[in-house]
């Protein structure tokens, strides 16, 4: 009987530090829900007891029925037949027992009905339930679609749309990609038009779309005629009826439970979604967050399983006369390991609650504006949230995501030839993990992304303030080698300034970017170290490898080691 | 519409058993030991509300037990089970199967009218697959052992899938009706995150009883009203209540099985035999398992 919640001891040390006072407050309207619904928190402590059994519930269906299910989905994939997609077996029933538990539409509002808990927690949903399928995810985390209808659609909308998403009888697709159209967005070709009736239809294509044969679509379209940038973009939504046709999907490398589907829409009947010429410049934007919070919960959860399982085979594995684990070099990749795992956990979470409250802010700015009350101070808390999400994010998703690539190619080594083998799941993990630093934002484009941030150094309070802190015992020695980082980093970045060099800083700003997440996240295990003594451990070897790392990131910034790139075409034959 | 009650059990965790748990008495010292949900009882529950979402009617459930096995009766509600009820009485303890199946005959009785009285074929702490039969004989009522399915309710006749050694059979039968479920039949449903967040403060008699004495400005009889009205209280039975019981055939005395020791039998293996694949071979482990008595 696995709980993949309540066996991660992490996770739940995670849990019971989340502070979510306010973000709670806001999205319980103080409470007062709880006189419309019966299964509404009656205070914070409710609340919290609510969400904790939520995750229990999670842990349960995640470790006792969706894991098993995991190989046969990954072994039999999405199906497509006469141009009819059909989910593995194991999705179907995946899907089937998260419906029955409430949970398809978690995060919907309960007017809906969903069960209306805060993103931190929809997070963590997505974590543990990615541990045991990571290719569920996809799907399970599009409930996202009805959210967004939440956030922007009229409230004829939010009636038509919301509550078979929160039932489990729909599912959703986010149609943006295009074939010519992938990071760049702003190239999105597909037609939207007004017929003589004045019936929004979308005619043209979409390429890569997950879940493509869901129920409801909302499509980046173009319904400004002759426009070529973005702002010619809007955001419509649509049922897939019989002129959406699902010409293909792709035979992909992992993630195989997800079907990933290209689309024509043929004159399809849409309605606009918020305002026109809003679709990429606001909501797009505005759906990143989400999404990329998403991808980086996801590889946590493989890379979760990955070092599961190579602890578990290192333990029982015998060579020489003892198991694997004894052998100072494999114990040193699960140590590298489980630190990654571990402080990519503490970035997670701490920019999901980020998230979590600048959107409760967001809505609450709304409330306030419409009724025309003042709203000047939660507008300037809320840029600087928004300063502080726009830099967070990419960077979480950067270092979660390329992490797990690094944690599942390691439990594969930990393996040994056998996790060379289909009969062992590591290989399913590495493959499924591949993909997280791909989508949803490639982790080049998390880099261009932060870089702004990362140059105007606007964590630099956060930083001073922590670093001025008094930290017990050996933890002192710990904010000396960050004050360390942070000198490095500020030399590094003022050598890039002073080289005004546009492709110089273009290259440079990897390193960069790494030189800040290692301060970021280093106070934040370094928090996390003075409340639990094991956590010295964790920041121990997170700071000290950080700083070895740092040398190298300036040392690669110094050595002018992009300066090749001048002569790039010769090298590159 | 078909109304159902389905009996279930809390029973110690026998995978996961530590200590001593046994009693000088013969008896299981519960207290020693984890408790879950009897999983067969688990698959009963999934079928009657498999018969509730076909044809609507109402699903009841009861256990005979400890006041904590309100843990178990509020995991009944997660599933969505309408209402549960504990019998709950010290001067039911030590009663074996058949002081068991007596009680829990009354409390049916007492509760009312119904179609279909669903149990697991057993429970993992006994084993005997007594207490559904004995139930149904006190009851008066048909009964259908190893059930897989229902496959139709019509006009007061179920037909059944049970399972036969080498196969199944399908049975017809007249309602009211009792049935044992056996494991694999229905996997059951996942707990509705709801339904969790609504039934969790579900309490039992006993359960506000402690609340009530431990703070002078509660009064019990409020409080049992204020969580009947929220539909959050777990009806709780005793002898009392149970006017018509005979305190004579319930609890020890009035069980005539007694357990008189039990041992820890731990089955251990000598070392691997070879034995050729040829007639001198086959012969002398034909022997062997015959002055063994395997064979004979």
């Amino acid at each position: 009987m696995p709980n993949f919640f309540t066996d991660n001891e992490d996770l739940k040390f995670h849990f019971n530090r989340f502070d979510l006072r306010e973000i709670l407050e806001i999205q319980e309207d103080n409470y007062e829900q709880k006189k419309r619904f019966n299964y509404a928190p009656e205070n914070y402590e409710d609340a919290m007891i609510n969400l904790e059994k939520t995750l229990e519930l999670v842990g349960d269906i995640s470790g006792n029925k969706i894991a098993g299910r995991a190989a046969g989905v990954d072994e039999e994939g999405a199906h497509f037949d006469n141009g009819k997609v059909t989910y593995a077996k194991g999705t179907q029933e995946n899907l089937k027992d998260v419906a029955k538990a409430d949970l398809a539409g978690m995060v919907l509002p309960r007017e809906y009905g969903g069960l209306n808990v805060p993103i931190t927690i929809y997070m963590a949903t997505a974590e543990i339930m990615a541990r045991a399928d990571g290719s569920f995810v996809n799907i399970f985390g599009l409930q996202d679609i009805a959210d967004i209808i939440k956030k922007f659609g009229t409230d004829e909308q939010k009636a038509k749309y919301i509550p078979k998403f929160s039932t489990g009888e729909h599912t959703g697709a986010m149609a943006l990609t295009e074939p010519d159209a992938g990071s760049d967005l702003q190239a999105c070709k597909l037609k939207a038009y007004q017929d003589e009736d004045g019936q929004w239809r979308l005619k043209g294509m979409k390429r890569f779309i997950t879940n493509g044969n869901g129920d409801v679509h909302l499509v980046l379209s173009r319904t400004e005629a002759g426009s070529k940038d973005g702002r010619g973009l809007s955001m419509l939504a649509c049922y897939n009826d019989d002129t959406v046709v699902v010409r293909r999907i792709e035979n992909k490398l992992g993630i195989h439970g997800s079907p990933t589907c290209e689309l024509q829409f043929n004159d399809t009947p849409a309605e606009l979604i918020g305002k026109r010429r809003f679709g990429l410049i606001k909501y797009t934007i505005d759906l990143m967050f989400r999404a990329r919070l998403g991808v980086a919960a996801q590889a946590l959860g493989i890379s979760q399983a990955a070092y599961e399982e190579a602890l578990k085979y290192a333990k029982e594995r015998e060579q020489f006369g003892k198991t694997i684990y004894e052998i100072p070099a494999v114990k040193n990749i699960l140590l590298e390991m489980r630190v990654q795992l571990e402080t990519g956990r503490s970035i997670l979470y701490d920019v999901a609650k980020l998230v979590d409250i600048k959107e409760k802010l967001e809505g609450k700015l709304e409330k306030l504006k419409a009724a025309g009350e003042p709203f000047k101070e939660i507008n300037n808390r809320l840029k600087e949230l928004t300063k502080r999400a726009n830099l967070l994010t990419p960077i979480l998703k950067y270092i979660v995501t390329e992490d797990s690539n690094k944690i599942t190619y390691d439990s594969i080594q930990i393996h040994g030839g056998t996790g060379y083998m289909k009969e062992f799941p590591v290989e399913r993990l590495a493959r499924d993990a591949r993909i997280t630093n791909i989508y949803e934002g490639t982790s080049q484009l998390q880099i261009v992304a932060s870089i702004g941030g990362v140059i105007n150094d606007i964590l630099k309070d956060d930083f001073d303030r922590k670093a001025a802190k008094t930290y017990s015992g050996g933890l002192e020695r710990l904010n000396d080698f960050l004050k360390e980082i942070r000198e490095i980093f500020y030399e590094s970045l003022k050598y890039v300034i002073d080289k005004n060099d546009n492709t110089f800083q273009d290259v440079a700003a990897k390193d960069l970017v790494e030189l800040y997440s290692y301060i970021y996240t280093g106070y934040l295990v370094l928090e996390e170290a003075e409340e639990l003594s094991r956590k010295k451990f964790i920041a121990n070897r997170y700071i000290v490898t950080s700083l070895a790392n740092a040398k190298k990131n300036a040392e690669s910034i110094k050595s002018e080691l992009f300066t090749d790139l001048l002569h790039a075409d010769e090298i590159l034959i | 519409m078909y109304n159902s009650i389905v009996m279930v059990k809390q029973v110690p965790d026998t995978a996961n058993i530590s200590g001593k748990v046994m009693k000088d008495d013969g008896t299981v010292n519960r207290a020693k030991l984890p408790a879950i949900f009897n999983h067969e009882d688990k698959e009963a529950l999934e079928l009657a509300l498999q018969v509730k979402e076909q044809y609507g009617g109402t699903v009841s459930v009861i256990t005979m037990g400890p006041p904590r096995a309100s843990d178990m009766l509020k995991e009944c509600f997660y599933m969505g089970a309408d209402k549960a009820y504990l019998i709950s009485d010290r001067k039911f303890a030590g009663s074996d199967t058949l002081a068991t199946s007596y009680v829990l005959s009354e409390a049916i009785t007492h509760i009312g009218k119904f179609d279909f009285v669903f149990a697991g074929r057993q429970a993992i702490d006994g084993d005997t697959a007594q207490v559904g039969p004995q139930t149904a004989e006190k009851l008066k009522l048909s009964q259908v052992t190893y059930v897989e399915e229902i496959k139709k309710v019509e006009n007061n006749i179920a037909r059944i899938k049970r399972k036969i050694d080498g196969g199944q059979e399908v049975v017809e039968a007249q309602l009211p009706i009792l049935l044992t479920v056996i494991k694999g039949a229905q996997e059951p449903r996942p707990f509705s995150a709801k339904k969790i967040m609504i039934y969790k403060s579900a309490k039992t008699l006993l359960d506000l009883e402690k609340i009530a004495n431990g703070n002078s400005l509660l009064n019990l009889d409020e409080l049992i009203h204020e969580h009947k009205d929220k539909n959050l209280y777990i009806e709780t039975l005793s002898t009392t209540d149970l006017s018509d019981i005979d305190v004579s055939k319930i609890g020890l005395h009035g069980s005539p099985t007694k357990v008189h020791k039990v041992e820890s039998v731990v089955l251990s293996g000598g070392d691997a035999v070879k034995i050729e694949p040829t007639r001198e071979g086959i012969g002398s482990l034909i022997d062997e398992l015959l002055n063994d008595h395997i064979l004979g």
